[in-house]
C-alpha cells in the first residue's frame, strides 16, 4: 500500500516568547490522500493556520518545528534545506490565504506577480509566462484577463483578488494546496462561488487540498475529511458525513450545536460555555477539560488519539469520554 | 496631470510672495546697511548720498513696491556688497552647493539603504544592534563640531584630505564642477561625508523601520509561498514598497541638505550659496539674503513638486489631487 | 449608562505605566542612556556647585593660564582637568555652565513648544473647518522648510539673545506637535469613547483635555523627547554660526566654535571636549526617545 501524500506525525510547533513558550502545534498527526479534500477546524487559536505553515515552512520567527515529522510524498520536510523548500512552495504544495486585500503585492502589477511565480519554477520565457498568466486568470473566471493583467491589485475586488491568488496557487498544478481561510473575509455569496470554483478546479487536477476554517459549514458543503483542532491539538477526525452527524468529541459536538441554521427558530443558541483557554496557560490534562460537561477526574491527563471502536474509515477521536450516538440508535 | 502641476504652480506662487513680504519686512527691522558699508570717517552728506543710492529714504511699503516691480523682471536687486545683481550673485553660487549636496545624498542613499535593509532584515541581531546605535549615534552628532572633527582626524593629524576651499574644478558637459579633476574630488569628500552622515542615519532608519513593517505583511509570506526567492523577495517585494516613503524623503531632505550645507561651507570653506548667505546676513546684504530665501523657497517647491510626481509612478495607489475628479 | 465607558482592554493607569516601564528597561542601552541623562541634568543644575571655577569671574581668569593642555597645574596650584580656552578659563567649568545654558534652553523650548503646538493640534483637530485648514496650512508651511534655515532668518532678523534663541526654537519646533497630536485626536475623536461623552453633555475643554488629549501622550513624548535633543543641537549650531547665544553666556556651541581657530594648530581640546559633552548628551536623550518610541508604537506591539 503507498503512503498517503501527506503524513504528519506529532508535529509540535513552539514559540519562543518573552512569556514563556508557546506550544501552538501540541502533537498533531493527520494524512492527506491524493485528491482528497480535508477540512481543518477550529477556534483562531487553535494552532490550525500555524501547522500549515509549518508543512510549508513557512513560520514567522520565533516560530519553530520542535519535533515531529511531516513526510510530503515520502519525503521529510522537517529539517528540509530552505532551497528544498523554496522549491517545493508554489510548485508542490501551494498556499492560499485568508485576507485577499493582503495576499497582492500593492506596488507590483498583477503580471508581474504572476509571471514571476511561473518563471521561479519553470524556465519559459517572458512571453510563454505571459500566456500562461492570462490563460490561469481565465481558469478562474476572471474576464478580459490580458487586459486584467495589466492592472495593479487595488483595481480589483476582494473576490477578484482572492480569484488572482487562487490562480497563483494553481499554476503548477500542485499536488496541495492549503487553504488557510479563504472565503472568510469575503461576502456570502462570493464565498460560494470560490468554494465551488476551488473544488472543481481541484478536483480537475487531482489537487488535495487542506481548508482551514472555524466554519463546520463550509466544512460540511465540500469537504472529506474534518480535524477538529482545539488548543494545539487534534481532538477529532472523520469523514465528514460522520463527525457531522455523530460528532464525539464534546467540543466537536459544541462546535455544531452553535452554528445557527442548525437550531431552532426561537430556541436559545447554544454556545460553548467559558472562553478558549490561553496558550500560555493551557489547562492541565485535556485542554477542553473546564469547558466540557462530561469532565471528571480522569480528564486531568491528556487522553490518547483512539479509534472509535464502532467507526471504520480513520474515526479517531481524543477524549475520555467520547459521545457515542450509537448507543441511543443501537437499542 | 498638467491640472494638477498648473495648480500646484499657482500656490507656489502665493507661497512665494508670502515669503517675500515676511522676509522683506524681517529684514528691514535689522540694524542698518549703511553702518557696514561705509568707512568709519564718513561724513553726514557721503552718508545721505548713500542711503538714497540704496533706496532706504523711501517707506517700506514703496520700497517692497520697487522690489516686486523689478523682482517680476527677474531682477532681485544689487548686492550691497558685491555690487553686481544678487541673484547673479547666487546662481554663480549655486553649481557647488548642488554638487554638494548631491553627492551628499549620494553617499547617504547608496550606504544607508543597504545598511537599514540588513538591519531590518535581522532585527535583534549583534549587526543590528550596531547599525541602530551607529544611526542614533550619526544623528546625535551636531554637524558642525563631526565636521570640525573630520578636519582635525583627516587634514590635521592624517593630512589626507585638504579642509578648506574647492580645489581645482573642470568642466563636464559646459558644468563647472569638482567632479572632473582628482583635486577637486579630494576637496569634495570631506564635506560631502560631513553633509551626508546626518542623512545617511536617517536612511537607514527609514529603511530599516520599513523593513520592518513590510515583512511581516501576508504579501512577503505569500511571494515566499510562491516559491520566490528571498533576495527577489526583498528587492522587488519589500524594497519596491518602501521605496515610496524614502523617495519622498529624499526629495524633501534635498532641500534640507541645500540649507543644511550653510554649516558645512562655513566650515570646509566651500563657496556655494550656504556661506555666501551666513556672510550676507553678517553683512546686512539685504539684497542678497532676500534673493537667496526666494530662490531657495523656489528649489523647495520644484522639489515637492517632483516628489510628487514620483509618488504617482510609485505607488499605483496614489491619485494625485485634480486628476481623478 | 451612568458612567463614560472605559476602553475594556486598557489596564489601569498605574499598571500600564509599570508595563511601560518594564519594557523600556529590557533595553540595556535605554537605561544606561536614562541614567547618563539624569548625571548630565545633575551636573548641569549643581554647576556652580560643582564646577572648579566660576567661568564668568573675570577675576579668578588669568590670561597667562590661556590655551593649556589638559591635566595642567599653573603657579597657584590649580588643576586644569580638560585644559583651558584662550581666555585662560577651566574648560571643565566653562563645559559645566555650558551644558546647564544648553539644556535649559532645549527644554525650555522643547516644553514650550509642546504646550504651543499640542494646543493649536487639538483646537485644529477638535473645531475643524476653516480654524482647521488655516492652522494646518501654516503647520505645512512650517515643516515646508528646513529648521536650521527658519532659525536663522528669525534670528538675523531679532538679534542675539537666550530669549530670542528660544523663541526661534519654539517656532521651528511647534508645528510637528501640532500635526501629530492633530493627527491621533482626529483618530480617537473618531472612537465611541467621544461621542459616548459628547451624549452625556461632557463640556468641550473636558472632552478634549480630560478625554482626547490623554491618548495623544505616547506621541507627545516621543517627538518631545526627540525634539529637545534637537533643540540643543540646533542652538549648538546657530551659537557656533554666530547666530545664537552672546558670547558673554557661552553654550557648549559657543565653546566649540571658539576652540575651531586653535584646532588646526593642535590645541585639540577646547572644541574637543565641550563637543564630545554636547555629542554624549544628545545621544543619550535621542537613545531614551528612540526606546521609547519602540515601546509606544502600537504599529510594532506583538
Amino acid at each position: 500500500m503507498t503512503e498517503p501524500l501527506l503524513v504528519i506525525r506529532d508535529l509540535e510547533t513552539h514559540f519562543d516568547t518573552r512569556q514563556g513558550t508557546v506550544k501552538a502545534v501540541n502533537g498533531v498527526s493527520l494524512e492527506v490522500s491524493r485528491g482528497e479534500v480535508l477540512g481543518l477546524v477550529g477556534e483562531s487559536g487553535s494552532g490550525k493556520s500555524i501547522t500549515g505553515f509549518s508543512i510549508l515552512g513557512l513560520l514567522d520567527p520565533p516560530g519553530r518545528i520542535a519535533s515531529g515529522s511531516i513526510r510530503f510524498k515520502g519525503e521529510e520536510l522537517v529539517g528540509a534545506s530552505q532551497e528544498r523548500m523554496r522549491r517545493l512552495r508554489g510548485k508542490d504544495i501551494a498556499m492560499i490565504f485568508q485576507d485577499p486585500m493582503m495576499t497582492l503585492n500593492p506596488v507590483l502589477r498583477i503580471d508581474t506577480q504572476i509571471i514571476e511565480a511561473i518563471q521561479v519554477h519553470d524556465k519559459v520565457s517572458h512571453k510563454a509566462a505571459h500566456a500562461r498568466a492570462a490563460e490561469a486568470l481565465r481558469r478562474v473566471g476572471i474576464p478580459s484577463p490580458e487586459e486584467r493583467l495589466k492592472a495593479y491589485p487595488h483595481q480589483f475586488s476582494g473576490g477578484m483578488r482572492q480569484r488572482v491568488a487562487i490562480a497563483i496557487a494553481l499554476l503548477h498544478s500542485p499536488a496541495l494546496v492549503i487553504a488557510d481561510e479563504p472565503t472568510t473575509a469575503l461576502d456570502v455569496t462570493i464565498q460560494a462561488q470560490i468554494i465551488h470554483e476551488m473544488q472543481k478546479l481541484c478536483a480537475e487536477s487531482g489537487t488535495a487540498l487542506i481548508w482551514i476554517t472555524h466554519d463546520l459549514a463550509v466544512i460540511d458543503s465540500m469537504g472529506d475529511r474534518v480535524a477538529v483542532m482545539y488548543a494545539g491539538r487534534i481532538v477529532e477526525t472523520g469523514a465528514v458525513r460522520d463527525v457531522i452527524a455523530a460528532p464525539a468529541h464534546p467540543y466537536t459536538r459544541g462546535l455544531i450545536d452553535s452554528v445557527p441554521s442548525r437550531n431552532h427558530r426561537g430556541q436559545r443558541l447554544a454556545q460553548i460555555p467559558g472562553m478558549a483557554p490561553s496558550p500560555l496557560n493551557l489547562p492541565q490534562g485535556c485542554a477542553f477539560n473546564p469547558r466540557c460537561t462530561f469532565a471528571d477526574a480522569a480528564c486531568q491527563v491528556v487522553p490518547d488519539e483512539t479509534d472509535l471502536d464502532n467507526e471504520r474509515n480513520g474515526r479517531r477521536v481524543r477524549c475520555f469520554h467520547p459521545i457515542r450516538l450509537a448507543q441511543e440508535t443501537v437499542s | 496631470m498638467l491640472v494638477f502641476i498648473i495648480r500646484r504652480l499657482l500656490q507656489s506662487m502665493l507661497v512665494l510672495l508670502a515669503v517675500s513680504i515676511v522676509v522683506f519686512v524681517g529684514l528691514y527691522a535689522v540694524g542698518d546697511p549703511v553702518d557696514i558699508l561705509l568707512p568709519d570717517d564718513a561724513n553726514q552728506s557721503e552718508r545721505q548720498a548713500a542711503i538714497r543710492s540704496l533706496g532706504l529714504d523711501k517707506p517700506l511699503i514703496t520700497q517692497y513696491g520697487i522690489f516686486l516691480g523689478k523682482a517680476v523682471q527677474g531682477d532681485l536687486g544689487t548686492s550691497f556688497v558685491f555690487n553686481i545683481p544678487s541673484i547673479e550673485l547666487i546662481l554663480s553660487r549655486m553649481p557647488a552647493t548642488l554638487e554638494l549636496a548631491l553627492c551628499a545624498m549620494v553617499i547617504a542613499v547608496l550606504i544607508g539603504i543597504p545598511l537599514g535593509l540588513w538591519a531590518g532584515l535581522k532585527p535583534g541581531s549583534a549587526a543590528d544592534e550596531v547599525i541602530t546605535t551607529g544611526s542614533i549615534l550619526g544623528f546625535s552628532l551636531p554637524g558642525f563640531w563631526q565636521g570640525l572633527m573630520l578636519i582635525m582626524i583627516f587634514s590635521v593629524w592624517l593630512g589626507w584630505l585638504p579642509s578648506n576651499g574647492r580645489g581645482t574644478t573642470g568642466t563636464i558637459f559646459g558644468i563647472e564642477t569638482s567632479f572632473a579633476t582628482w583635486d577637486g574630488l579630494r576637496h569634495l569628500l570631506l564635506p560631502a561625508i560631513n553633509l551626508a552622515l546626518f542623512k545617511l542615519a536617517m536612511m537607514i532608519r527609514l529603511t530599516r523601520a520599513g523593513v520592518r513593517e513590510t515583512m511581516p505583511l501576508d504579501f512577503v509570506k505569500f511571494a515566499r509561498a510562491k516559491g520566490v526567492s528571498e533576495p527577489r523577495i526583498v528587492l522587488v517585494h519589500v524594497l519596491k514598497n518602501i521605496l515610496v516613503p524614502i523617495v519622498t524623503v529624499i526629495g524633501m531632505e534635498l532641500g534640507s541638505l541645500i540649507a543644511f550645507s550653510t554649516v558645512t561651507e562655513t566650515i570646509f570653506a566651500w563657496p556655494g550659496m550656504g556661506k555666501l548667505i551666513i556672510d550676507s546676513i553678517n553683512k546686512l546684504d539685504r539684497p542678497v539674503v532676500v534673493a537667496y530665501l526666494l530662490v531657495v523657497t523656489m528649489m523647495f517647491i520644484l522639489i515637492n513638486l517632483v516628489v510628487d510626481l514620483l509618488y504617482a509612478t510609485l505607488d499605483p495607489r496614489v491619485r494625485l489631487k485634480g486628476v481623478s475628479e | 449608562m451612568s458612567a463614560v465607558p472605559a476602553n475594556p482592554t486598557a489596564p489601569e493607569p498605574e499598571k500600564r505605566w509599570r508595563m511601560l516601564w518594564r519594557e523600556f528597561a529590557e533595553n540595556r542601552r535605554a537605561v544606561a542612556a536614562l541614567v547618563v541623562c539624569g548625571l548630565l541634568l545633575a551636573a548641569a543644575l549643581l554647576s556652580p556647585l560643582i564646577a572648579p571655577q566660576n567661568p564668568y569671574d573675570l577675576t579668578v581668569i588669568d590670561m597667562f593660564d590661556s590655551r593649556m593642555p589638559p591635566g595642567s597645574v599653573n603657579p597657584d596650584g590649580f588643576h586644569y582637568w580638560l585644559g583651558t580656552d584662550g581666555q585662560g578659563r577651566d574648560m571643565l567649568s566653562a563645559m559645566l555652565y555650558g551644558l546647564r545654558l544648553s539644556l535649559m534652553v532645549g527644554v525650555v523650548s522643547g516644553v514650550l513648544a509642546i504646550a504651543f503646538g499640542v494646543s493649536l493640534g487639538l483646537v485644529a483637530a477638535y473645531w475643524g473647518g476653516f480654524v482647521d485648514a488655516l492652522i494646518m496650512r501654516v503647520v505645512d508651511f512650517m515643516l515646508g522648510f528646513p529648521t536650521i534655515m527658519v532659525a536663522l532668518i528669525l534670528l538675523a532678523v531679532l538679534g542675539q539673545g537666550v530669549d530670542k534663541v528660544i523663541f526661534a526654537l519654539v517656532m521651528v519646533q511647534w508645528a510637528y506637535f501640532a500635526r501629530a497630536v492633530r493627527g491621533t485626536a482626529l483618530i480617537e475623536r473618531g472612537k465611541e469613547y467621544v461621542d459616548a461623552a459628547v451624549s452625556l453633555g461632557f463640556s468641550r475643554p473636558r472632552i478634549v483635555f480630560g478625554h482626547i488629549l490623554p491618548n495623544c501622550l505616547p506621541p507627545i513624548i516621543v517627538i518631545g523627547t526627540m525634539q529637545i535633543a534637537h533643540a540643543i543641537s540646533t542652538e549648538a549650531t546657530l551659537s557656533f554660526l554666530g547666530l545664537g547665544l552672546p558670547i558673554t553666556e557661552p553654550s557648549l556651541g559657543l565653546l566649540i566654535a571658539n576652540g575651531f581657530a586653535y584646532l588646526l594648530s593642535g590645541q585639540y581640546w577646547i572644541s574637543v571636549y565641550p563637543g564630545l559633552l554636547l555629542l554624549v548628551t544628545i545621544f543619550s536623550i535621542n537613545v531614551v526617545g528612540d526606546r521609547l518610541r519602540d515601546v509606544l508604537n502600537p504599529r510594532l506591539q506583538k
